[in-house]
């Protein structure tokens, strides 16, 4: 039973994170609370679909078919990710001034981020996908232990995870105000990076790349993706172990995209 | 700018049709079966330097994880599925792998050489 949790423990791990780093990164919004757990609830009914589908799912495109739903849902996530980067930084100024005029924080009164409401589904189903897979294979496939048995080591498992998730968040919370929009920012940054790297380790498992797909190097004897630390910094910075030189160059690419992007559309000083 | 965006478009289709079409010379397929929670066989040997086509058939039941560290792969093999996971083109050495719903008994390692 152990068992059970530990590995659903970890893999809701990755998604608490998520969840927990864009549940920081709008903490100044109204109403919040309401769309993310819309987002989850989303996310989590597409997982249940998802693991209904995957034994037929898996043969497709002779064997690839989990990956290609996987890359098709890494490359949304990314598309949303830096959609919300760019939007955020072309509206700044707006909401800066917004904010001065009424007074009131900065966030108040935005209409909700349907890019980050998507991502968070897409997390959720991403990695709900094989906790329930998972699950059901054990309710199904074991005959020494009770269904029950089993179905409290998942919640167990799943406890952790959310734990671990809102203690990221409750850290996060502990930024000073004037510092908040900066850092978040640069969180959600992360994350887009690190959805890019996972996505470029998708493409060569399937195949469909094969220059630059041997790792550029291997940290694993420093911080191995089996330690705790390294699971957690895995779900928070994207960190891996040996990661490919597509992988490291995609990473790059999107912070370096963002940060232009954040450059030329954020508001300039006003002369005088 | 009609002609460029033409251009860049064609490029980008034959970019794409290019990393999809099958390698000229197919890259080896190797078959690994997983049966009453073990790999079969345990120890893979496989060409260094090359792609390598890894077949994962589960004959079990239940859904298992494939998943390694060394190679960077990880892939859920849901019950009497069969699935396709490409690694390499590996250096010299051994890799291992697992299955992490039942990490017990289900281990194995390629070895390239």
């Amino acid at each position: 039973m152990y068992a059970t949790a530990l590995i659903v423990f970890r893999e809701s791990l990755e998604a608490a994170l998520f969840v927990g780093i864009i549940a920081a990164a709008t903490r100044e919004l109204t109403g919040r609370s309401r769309w993310l757990s819309g987002g989850i609830g989303l996310g989590a009914l597409g997982a249940v679909l998802l693991a209904l589908m995957a034994e037929r799912l898996s043969g497709w495109m002779d064997g690839l078919g989990q990956d290609l739903v996987n890359i098709a849902v890494l490359a949304t996530a990314l598309v949303l990710l830096l959609w919300h980067c760019i939007w955020v930084s072309a509206h700044a100024r707006e909401m800066v001034q917004q904010a001065r005029a009424v007074g009131a924080s900065v966030r108040q009164g935005q209409r909700t981020p349907w890019a980050l409401l998507l991502v968070v589904a897409l997390a959720v189903l991403r990695e709900g996908a094989e906790t329930v897979l998972f699950v059901g294979g054990s309710l199904v496939g074991s005959t020494a232990v009770s269904g029950a048995a089993v179905l409290t080591a998942g919640a167990l498992g799943l406890a952790g995870g959310v734990l671990v998730g809102a203690a990221v968040y409750a850290g996060l919370t502990h930024i000073p105000t004037r510092r908040v929009f900066a850092v978040t920012n640069l969180l959600v940054a992360v994350l887009a990076a690190s959805i890019a790297s996972q996505l470029m380790r998708a493409v060569a498992q399937a195949g469909f790349v094969e220059a630059g797909t041997a790792p550029l190097w291997d940290t694993s004897s420093w911080l191995s993706m089996q330690s705790p630390l390294g699971a957690l910094l895995h779900g928070l910075v994207g960190y891996d172990a040996q990661p490919s030189a597509l992988q490291a160059l995609a990473y790059a690419a999107v912070l370096l995209l963002i940060a232009l992007a954040t450059r030329w559309l954020a508001p300039r000083p006003r002369a005088g | 700018m009609h002609r460029r965006l033409l251009l860049s478009r064609a490029l980008c289709a034959a970019a794409i049709a290019a990393t999809l079409a099958p390698a000229a010379a197919a890259e080896p397929e190797v078959l690994l079966v997983i049966k009453d929670h073990r790999f079969e066989p345990t120890l893979l040997k496989v060409p260094a330097g090359q792609r390598i086509k890894l077949v994962v058939h589960n004959q079990d039941a239940t859904p298992e994880e494939f998943e390694s560290h060394a190679l960077n792969r990880e892939k859920v093999v849901p019950a009497g599925a069969k699935v396709t996971i490409f690694i390499g083109p590996l250096k010299p050495g051994r890799y291992e792998f697992f299955g992490e719903y039942h990490e017990a008994t289900a281990k194995g390692a390629i070895v390239a050489e």
